[in-house]
């Protein structure tokens, strides 16, 4: 088993024909069973014609009755990408990934807003996406660098995602799912939605989670942690160098109000019983050591 | 992306925000020209940089005469204006705002923000006007008063006016509160903006209602919807390495330390910043090339580094994943090629052909150090910088 995603996903992908959508729903499908995973492609201009042979559609609600699959992942540009959401959602989909960086945080704010009271789930936006080792893998992620495994892995950064995927590696563990939630300030899942699915996944035995500067998410998670998760946690937060009122690449990555430092959180997190560590090449080792 | 206090005013006057009268000045005689057309008794000479805590660094000067208004304007035009937020090298005034002068009754916050965990924007105020509002928080938070706005109704009459009594504005001045805060949040939600403080918002002697200081932030995300805002930018005010980086899609931040980190991603850029610290130096930049870190990218990357005298080495971290491992050597040796590297280089990487891409560096002739970790790397940089 696994969370989110396994090889019995069937997934659409919005913004198929951009350069972008192009090239990754090409590496998604050739990885693992993505032949049988990536079913459609969602583009209004062109309905009827095919990605390689995935056929496009005008409309997620079209795609998602004539193929059947209840997931979307989006790479549509950042002005168009929130609508892209709203669609999804509309459609009544499982769960919506969006990978577009730069999505305007007021757009967000109305589709978050809009999203209240819906069945969808959002990953991201501005993120890697998630895999399934070995079954599927949706996203912009290196699939080569995993492996399935028992180790679940939840972070807001992309390439320190692969990094604590590929200390996992050295250490000989594969993961369960590895889930990116994005850099942005205004999200979907959070680390503490992620946290549940993997304390309730019977194939998961312990998760690394990476945090970085900026907002609460890792300490209401961690306070969460303290009480209700049954597996071991360890984790590190990136920016314990970053300077106050500097956006450090992410948009989520400030630190404002004297709120959202490294050194804080990592304070609540080690208070909530969770092993931390200060240095972020020693990630898959510290998981390891808690097994 | 921040504008200067007079920028900001024009912005919140757009959306019936009230402020005093005043006239943005770019030399002395503007400032004479200004308070002359301004008229009355009194001004404010205000020293306009994207700085707080002008007025204790003495960029700000209330002038009881014209010939005040002249000898503050000479004054402060030109200096280097030293506040907690600019730093100790402090930033050179080159534009001014001449305001009419106002007879304070009362200081108070209101301030907006982008609330990450109720995904609102949420309205922020205190009757503690003039002070910093995070020491307001340190000190006496119950003086702090917050309200979600939710995004389908707006601040509602409600909202605003509960927490205008609850600040201190009387009730006389209540509904002029509530108009005030109203059009502040239909700036914030119209311009796209990040954030937004009014510190202080006055009430004066005749009950008026107005914003004495406007500091706006914009979501750098939404500037495409606003070309009026991005004519305002004043390059003046912004880190010359920075600027250059964002030409070439690159995430740069000057630092203080020494060792020039090339990084793609933002959190792994962070670590590398953090791992460096870690074992016993300083990095001297955040530099996140992004994921396609092409030659040109990276050779752009390098000379900006190599532009800050401080930096005595360097440390490259490219987790390649997609990209390969013979991709990124032959960027590092082409950028190290044309920079004439002359400081040690250490490079970890991880990718497809990452054995490839380590024989290419080490056959390149180039004095490059490579590691197998991060731990690794930033033990060898910080070593080779401290000539160990």
């Amino acid at each position: 088993m696994s969370i989110l995603i396994d090889k019995n996903t069937r997934v659409m992908t919005q913004g198929i024909t951009g350069k972008t959508g192009a090239f990754h729903t090409r590496l998604c499908r050739d990885y693992a069973n993505g032949k049988s995973c990536f079913v459609a492609g969602v583009n209004p201009s062109k309905a009827g014609e095919n990605f390689e042979g995935i056929p496009i559609f005008g409309s997620v609600q079209d795609a998602k009755q004539q193929t059947g699959a209840t997931v979307s992942v989006i790479y549509v540009p950042p002005p168009y990408a929130a609508a892209a959401i709203d669609e999804a959602v509309d459609a009544g989909l499982d769960l919506v990934i969006c990978i577009t960086e730069g999505i305007p945080v007021r757009d967000m704010i109305a589709t978050r807003y809009r999203m209240q009271g819906k069945k969808t789930l959002l990953v991201g936006p501005n993120c890697p996406g998630v895999i399934t080792p070995d079954e599927i893998k949706i996203g912009i992620m290196p699939g080569h660098i995993h492996k399935k495994g028992r180790i679940g892995v939840v972070s807001r950064s992309g390439t320190l995602t692969y990094e604590a995927v590929g200390q996992l590696i050295e250490q000989g563990l594969g993961q369960s799912t590895a889930v990116g939630i994005g850099g942005d300030p205004v999200n979907g899942l959070k680390h503490l939605d992620v946290m549940r699915m993997f304390n309730d996944d019977p194939d998961t035995d312990a998760v690394i989670m990476v945090g970085e500067i900026g907002g609460e998410d890792e300490e209401n998670c961690a306070r969460w942690i303290k009480w209700n998760m049954k597996k071991p946690v360890v984790g590190f937060i990136a920016g314990v160098t970053a300077p106050p009122g500097k956006r450090m690449g992410h948009a989520g990555a400030i630190i404002s109000g004297g709120k959202g430092t490294a050194a804080e959180k990592l304070a609540v997190m080690e208070e909530c019983g969770i092993r931390v560590t200060r240095n972020p090449a020693d990630m898959g080792r510290l998981l390891k050591s808690v097994l | 992306m921040n504008v200067h206090e007079y920028q900001g005013k024009e912005i919140l006057r757009r959306f019936g925000v009230a402020t005093p009268r005043g006239v943005p000045c770019f030399s002395v005689a503007d400032a004479d020209a200004a308070a002359r057309e301004l008229g009355g008794k009194v001004w404010v000479v205000k020293a306009q940089i994207h700085a707080g805590g002008r007025g204790k660094g003495g960029g700000v000067k209330v002038a009881k005469s014209l010939a005040e208004v002249h000898q503050y304007a000479a004054g402060i035009l030109g200096m280097t204006l030293v506040t907690h937020q600019t730093g100790p090298e402090g930033r050179v005034v080159h534009r001014l705002l001449v305001e009419e002068g106002a007879d304070i009754r009362k200081e108070l916050y209101v301030g907006m923000v982008v609330d990450r965990g109720t995904q609102r924007v949420t309205l922020i105020a205190s009757s503690e006007g003039g002070m910093e509002i995070e020491e307001v928080a340190a000190h006496a938070p119950q003086k702090i008063h917050r309200a979600a706005i939710d995004p389908g109704a707006g601040l509602t009459d409600s909202q605003a006016e509960d927490v205008a009594r609850k600040i201190g504005v009387p009730e006389a001045s209540v509904p002029q509160a509530r108009l005030f805060m109203q059009g502040l949040y239909r700036a914030f939600y119209e311009c796209d903006a990040s954030l937004a403080e009014i510190n202080p918002l006055i009430l004066t002697g005749d009950g008026k209602v107005l914003a004495l200081d406007a500091k706006l932030n914009f979501d750098d995300n939404a500037l495409f919807r606003h070309p009026d805002i991005v004519a305002m930018r004043d390059l003046d005010e912004e880190d010359p390495a920075e600027v250059e980086a964002s030409k070439f899609d690159l995430s740069y931040i000057s630092l203080s330390g020494n060792i020039g980190c090339l990084v793609n991603g933002a959190g792994l850029a962070m670590a590398t910043m953090d791992v460096i610290k870690l074992f016993g130096a300083e990095p001297a930049n955040f530099l996140d090339v992004g994921g396609g870190a092409t030659t040109q990218k990276v050779t752009e990357a390098f000379k900006l580094m190599l532009k800050n005298p401080k930096v005595k080495g360097i440390l490259v971290n490219i987790f390649g994943g997609i990209m390969r491992g013979d991709t990124i050597a032959e960027g590092v040796i082409a950028a190290a090629h044309e920079v004439k590297l002359a400081v040690p280089l250490v490079v970890r990487m991880k990718g497809t052909n990452e054995e490839l891409g380590r024989k290419m560096l080490k056959e390149s002739g180039l004095p490059i150090i490579s590691a197998d970790n991060m731990a690794d790397a930033a033990q060898k940089i910080v070593a080779a910088v401290k000539g160990k």
